[in-house]
């Protein structure tokens, strides 16, 4: 039983990034529960400006090598806006292809290789190579799946390269997108197994309501474009997040904190399910069905199971697309770029794989950025990551310190920060004194 | 070497490179097999202090930064900078080009005197590089050459020739045929025309070659009517640290 307890998880592995947890218990009572982010600033928002409008997309998508997609296309989002440049079906349809498998991607990498070992009782992915042979080839193909996709239509996996301010450098052949279509078909029973296999997890017992942000819109469960949506009943334009969003800096992070309706709200896979749950394809209800879960549901660890469930529906979805596609024919013709520089602001929201991700650009008169503003899920999350775990711990304070310190890296994992991204890692520091 | 003990380092960047590890896919089950990963921080829990090789992504940004690869320095027998951050500062250098000091006041306003960050530079300004496995992201068959490479006691292979041959063997249509600059005739190849192949320019994330002909690229520039500052800003993008001594004809 802990009733003094001083952990510090520095640097807080299989999280992508850097950061570091600190914790200090005295008496039972916390005196002091830190996510702290030393990671290294990067001042994406300096080296934007006086940048061309061509080459935000690129810059910022080398912000996170995990969600390079997802920043890749916020950022040509916020360009379009202000430039005023419109969109075919097909452009859409196709950046819409190439997200759902960022996103399937992220969370294959979360789900199986940085989450499972926890729930399996080991360090890493490696050991469970030789016990859980079939889940890890599961994961390791669905991953190569989706990277694949993201390669043919996008021209890479990792930091995309035909996708462009107005369209594609080069769109994919309709050989290419029945391949595709074919290998997201391969794909359903491994998903059945996976099911099998996650249901047998316990996941933690906690919950803790809170303000769920996401993007939406009429058409489809949003990922890729949308009004931002609040649980606590609003809805405003991206270009509006000012009026709702609040950012501010604390000492012990590079990492801005962020709040809107109350003092802090998550975003992510459990967000989108809370807010959006019904625009699911019917498949991924079933799923999320399967495990007997609510709606919406406040157990943050279950972020690790709606991930899941998000990978089902981007491969239903990503098939619908692809008919559509292939049933109006594609035509380059339609997704050449054609663009004016032009002065003015435009934000973009898309949702990364770990939430909501705003871009706000202002463009000079020759096209070039006069200011930007970059907000990130991460961000987003950290202020309530840690009410989360000042509910947490004195619910498990008669657990050992290795117990609760596991805990609380799983809570923090369960967010699938990404914290390179939020320029800012992980570290579980429980203070002894 | 059989079996070294390789560690996996992060220092400031975007994590890519070491998710191209982890994308290796296919061959991911072999490179752990065939290498003793003791250190990988974005895969793995379990850390140690004693490897023979290290595979450090990202560029030095920060006072830790420099602590941390340092340290590394005295521990690693091998080094290998994986990726443009590493290898050439890659695009953190942009923020030299703002001012650091303008750029903490302008992200953190008055709270930057907690932001911890200096001028960016590539690893190769602490430490000593055996290899350089390079691009943003550098190919997964580049890092897997290079470590294999070791493995059997062999150099790897860096190409020292520009991107154009790449295009030339794949038998692209240049870019400056439809008006777009492209790097391609000064970058280091290595990527198989990877962007260029998409009708995308060469942007040299992989860095210049090691003599490239700067004139040459200039009367191929004014040839296509772009100037070099046009050129020059989209060299900047991944090596602004990096200066090209251009020789007078």
């Amino acid at each position: 039983m802990a009733t003094n307890l001083n952990i510090e998880v520095t640097p807080l592995p299989r999280v992508e990034g850097h950061g570091d947890l600190v914790l200090d218990v005295k008496n039972k009572k916390i005196e002091k529960l830190q996510m702290r982010i030393p990671e290294s600033p990067r001042f994406f928002e300096a080296m934007l400006v006086g940048r061309k409008y061509t080459e935000p997309s690129h810059i910022t998508s080398r912000i996170c090598g995990i969600c390079s997609v997802a920043h890749t296309f916020t950022s040509l989002q916020a360009t379009e806006d202000a430039l005023g440049v419109k969109l075919t079906e097909q452009t859409v349809k196709l950046r819409k292809l190439i997200n759902h498998h960022e996103c399937t991607q992220s969370h294959c990498l979360h789900v199986y290789f940085l989450a499972a070992p926890d729930f399996l009782g080991v360090g890493s992915v490696v050991p469970l190579i030789k016990t859980h042979p079939e889940v890890v080839n599961i994961a390791v193909n669905m991953k190569k799946i989706a990277n694949e996709i993201v390669r043919i239509i996008g021209g890479r996996a990792v930091h995309p390269i035909t996708t462009v301010v107005g369209g594609f450098t080069r769109i994919p052949s309709e050989e290419d997108l029945l391949r595709v279509k074919e290998m997201l078909l391969s794909l359903y029973p491994d998903l059945e197994t996976s099911l099998k296999v996650l249901k047998t997890l316990k996941m933690p017992d906690f919950e803790r309501e809170t303000e769920y942000l996401c993007i939406t819109n009429k058409e489809d469960y949003a990922l890729y474009s949308g009004d931002i949506k609040s649980s606590d009943g609003w809805i405003i334009k991206p270009q509006d997040y000012l009026t709702k969003i609040k950012e501010t800096v604390v000492q012990h992070s590079t990492g801005k904190h962020c709040s809107a309706s109350r003092d802090s709200y998550m975003v992510g896979s459990l967000a989108r399910i809370n807010n959006n749950f019904s625009q699911l394809s019917d498949n991924a209800k079933t799923y999320w069905e399967e495990f007997g879960l609510p709606v919406p549901c406040y157990n943050t660890f279950i972020n690790n199971i709606a991930q899941f469930v998000e990978i089902v529906h981007c491969v239903d979805d990503s098939i619908r697309l692809i008919d559509e596609l292939l049933e109006n024919g594609l035509d380059e013709a339609k997704s050449v770029p054609d663009v004016k520089p032009k002065a003015g602001r435009g934000v973009g929201a898309v949702e990364a794989p770990r939430g909501l991700l705003i871009h706000d650009y202002t463009y000079d008169n020759d096209g070039r950025i006069a200011k930007a503003n970059l907000i990130i899920p991460t961000n987003m999350n950290y202020a309530n990551i840690e009410k989360d775990m000042a509910k947490l711990v004195p619910e498990i304070i008669e657990k050992t310190e290795d117990e609760i310190r596991l805990a609380c890296e799983m809570l923090i994992r369960a967010y699938d920060p990404c914290i390179s991204c939020s320029t800012h890692m992980l570290n579980v520091e429980l203070i002894n004194k | 070497m059989s079996k070294p003990k390789v560690g996996v380092f992060g220092l400031t960047g975007c994590g890519g490179c070491q998710l191209e590890v982890l994308n290796l896919e296919d061959q991911l089950i072999d490179f752990i097999n065939a290498v003793d990963i003791v250190h990988f921080t974005e895969a793995i829990s379990e850390h140690s202090d004693t490897y023979e090789v290290a595979l450090i992504e990202g560029s030095v940004s920060t006072m830790h930064d420099v602590e941390r690869l340092e340290h590394i320095g005295k521990v690693a027998k091998i080094i290998i900078a994986v990726g443009a951050c590493a290898c050439t500062g890659g695009l953190n250098c942009l923020k030299n080009l703002y001012g650091t000091e303008k750029a903490k006041e302008l992200v953190y306003g008055d709270k930057k005197g907690w932001i911890d960050a200096i001028d960016t530079k590539p690893i190769s300004e602490y430490v000593k590089v055996d290899y350089f496995a390079r691009g943003c992201p550098p190919t997964r068959s580049e890092i897997v050459d290079i470590v294999r490479s070791l493995i059997v006691g062999k150099t790897p292979e860096i190409p020292s020739y520009p991107v154009c041959v790449e295009c030339k063997r794949l038998g692209n249509t240049c870019l400056y045929e439809f008006g777009m600059p492209c790097m391609g005739p000064v970058a280091r190849a290595g990527c198989n025309a990877r962007c260029p192949s998409v009708k995308s320019g060469c942007e040299a994330c992989r860095g210049s070659i090691d003599d490239p002909n700067v004139n040459a690229q200039k009367d191929l520039l004014s040839q296509y009517g772009l100037t070099v500052e046009d050129i020059m800003e989209g060299f900047n993008l991944y090596n602004a640290c990096v200066k090209i001594e251009q020789k007078t004809k």
